[in-house]
């Protein structure tokens, strides 16, 4: 495996401190950009490492931030850490373990765009990430890194930590400057997209932690470096979350294009499914991507296969789900969560992730009618495309490809009342593993 | 009670943000840290401190979860039970949770020392079953180290071994 890049030197004790990240590097980056770079070459450098972004969407950074609107408005950059998508653990152990990575690359992006204001927006409940990052930004104002005349150049730059209070709808962009305005986090209208018109009506840059904390290391190493990792049009590396029911679940940084395969059986990474069961089905990237059939596992792990395949690599959280587990169950769990977290804003998805909780939850229970299979697709289908933001979509992904791959498990549940996989395991009479089976009653 | 020194730290966030509204959140969170939850008052001083009326404030507070509405236990268990962690048990831990503490879901002990609810993904999913107690985090539980927490949890509180 090639040398890691966003993970590099996570474990070298006290790199969360200010001394010892420079002792290993750090801040080399940021005197480099101001060296030797203008902001609009470092627009150009990040084009050409292909870096594109790590929050959900997979949108081009250097594309992004060349975006912005040429008007005399202040500028804004708003650092999403708002981590909240179910299977998704990345943001906050780099804040935790690295945060001056993350706050070198606010400010070498801030450089870039022309910012002289930046957020960095903390997930409320990480309380432990929110404390490193405001500590660490504290630490590199004493050391002039922030501030006015950044390490003597004309650069100057403020940033503020501003934590979130729980709402997972601050995630998506416009809510959360919503939430940094002191609103409501409700979803704006687009367009006019952030880079236009964005916090405070000023043109605004939005990236995911992820991505601001690998900038650093491709002004390092230089972009042509960064892209010769990954495939040719995913470049680079990125964290995926490896969750569920594998041996040895952990955040894995690996190039784009590895094989799903590798992440989950691999000895250096997943080590297989738990208590050696089958694989049954894989979530590629987070809660809000469809669900992957096994037939799935070799797929290369870059945005273009995984989209080929029938799902997106979202956030990099890969769920794994075997075959001890009920479908219908697990994508119960998941559809809670849409209905919790709806912002209530808009009527097809608050009604919308109400009704399918409901019907899913009477077909778990054993209270279901056949018919009901259908009419979740009838509501997804009122839902996508027709909601006002993603989160609408997002709620309608598990339960359209759980019922296009698992249907027979759906209609079990109706006709008998209870579960396939829990009657199959009797009458298996499988030895008792050590773990019971999950959502099996 | 809301302490001077709290209203200071409020006014000083309005003048921090390029819009004094933008400090109603981090005044939230320090009014909530004096008295526990969203109290009348901790509402009336986020208002005077950024200049906006209490309901503008009240409609702030009421659309975040962790601006809490009511007095909470001293020990706050927040176990995660999305996706992840359901997939490694939390449910069977939470009902174990529930038996040991001997209140239900969302239910705070009637000696005021816990409260427990179920939360939605705490990115601790590589490592779940997880919780948080007061915001810190408890990771790869099982039902013998969540016991070894909640003794701990009770020598800190001072509570007397449970029969
Ligand atoms: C409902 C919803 C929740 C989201 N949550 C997050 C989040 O927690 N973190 C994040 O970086 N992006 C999240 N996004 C994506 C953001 O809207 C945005 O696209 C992203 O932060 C852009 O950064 P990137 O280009 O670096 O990926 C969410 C989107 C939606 C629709
Ligand atoms: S789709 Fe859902 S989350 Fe998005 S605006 Fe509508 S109600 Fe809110
Ligand atoms: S699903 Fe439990 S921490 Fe993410």
């Amino acid at each position: 495996m090639p040398e890691m890049i966003i993970t590099k030197n996570l474990d070298v004790p006290g790199i969360d401190k200010l001394d010892v990240y420079r002792q290993n590097g750090g801040y080399e980056a940021l005197a480099k950009a101001l060296r030797e770079y203008q902001p609009d070459d470092i627009i150009e450098l990040i084009k050409t490492s292909g870096l594109r972004g790590r929050g959900g969407a997979g949108f081009p950074t250097g594309m992004k931030w060349s975006f912005l609107a040429k008007n005399d408005k202040p500028r804004y950059l708003c650092c999403n850490a708002d981590e909240s998508e179910p299977g998704t653990c990345k943001d906050r152990v780099l804040m935790e373990q690295i945060p001056h990575r993350l706050v070198e690359g606010v400010i070498i992006t801030s450089y870039a765009c022309k910012v002289h204001t930046a957020f960095i927006y903390v997930r409320g409940e990480l309380a432990k990430a929110g404390r490193e990052v405001e500590r660490a930004v504290d630490e590199a104002y004493a050391a002039g890194l922030l501030g006015k005349n950044i390490l003597g150049s004309d650069f100057s730059l403020d940033v503020i930590v501003h934590r979130g209070a729980g709402a997972y709808i601050c995630g998506e962009e416009s809510a959360l400057m919503e939430s940094l305005e002191g609103r409501r986090g409700y979803p704006r209208l687009k367009p006019p997209f952030p880079a236009v018109v964005g916090l405070y009506g000023g043109p605004t840059v939005i990236n995911n932690c992820e991505t601001l904390a690998t900038v650093p290391a491709i002004i390092a190493g230089g972009g042509d470096w960064y892209a010769s990792f990954g495939t040719e049009k995913s470049k680079g590396t990125r964290i995926f979350c490896l969750s569920g029911q594998v041996k040895k679940p952990g955040n894995y940084e690996l190039p784009l294009g590895v094989p799903l395969s590798t992440l989950i059986y691999d000895e250096q990474y997943g080590g297989g499914i738990l208590d050696d069961r089958k694989l049954k089905a894989i979530i590629p990237g987070g809660s809000s991507t469809f669900i992957l059939s096994p037939d799935k596992v070799d797929t290369p792990l870059d945005y273009e296969s995984i989209a080929a395949a029938g799902s997106m690599l979202g956030s990099g959280g890969v769920i794994v789900i075997s075959d001890a587990t009920c479908i219908v169950g697990a994508i119960l769990r998941m559809t809670e969560f849409y209905r919790d977290e709806s912002c209530g804003k808009c009527t097809p998805c608050r009604e919308g992730t109400f009704w399918m909780t409901e019907i899913l939850e009477r077909l778990e229970h054993g209270h279901g009618h056949l018919k009901d299979v259908d009419l979740l697709m009838d509501i997804c289908d009122n839902l996508a495309g027709k909601s006002f933001c993603p989160l609408g979509d997002a709620a309608t992904s598990s339960i359209t490809s759980g019922i296009r791959q698992f249907r027979e498990e759906f209609e079990y549940h109706a006709r008998y009342g209870c579960c396939m996989v829990s009657s199959n395991e009797k009458k298996q009479q499988q030895p008792t593993t050590a773990s019971e089976p999950v959502g099996t009653h | 009670m809301i302490s001077e020194q709290a209203k200071q730290r409020m006014r000083e966030l309005a003048s921090r943000y390029p819009m004094a509204r933008s400090a109603v959140m981090p005044s939230l969170h320090i009014a909530q840290q004096e008295e526990g939850y969203i109290t009348p008052e901790g509402l009336r001083a986020v208002a005077e401190a950024i200049n906006l009326t209490v309901a503008d404030v009240e409609s702030v507070a009421t659309f975040y979860t962790m601006y809490y509405q009511k007095p909470q236990g001293k020990k706050i268990i927040n176990v995660c039970t999305s996706i992840s962690c359901y997939l490694r048990n939390c449910d069977s831990l939470v009902s174990h949770l529930e038996k040991r503490l001997g209140i239900k879901r969302g239910e705070t002990t009637a000696d005021g020392n816990y409260t427990l609810n179920t939360v939605e993904c705490i990115a601790s999913c590589s490592s779940a079953p997880a919780l948080q107690v007061n915001g810190e985090f408890y990771e790869n539980l099982t039902q013998e180290s969540a016991d070894a927490l909640i003794d701990q949890l009770d020598r800190e509180l001072g509570v007397e071994k449970r029969v």
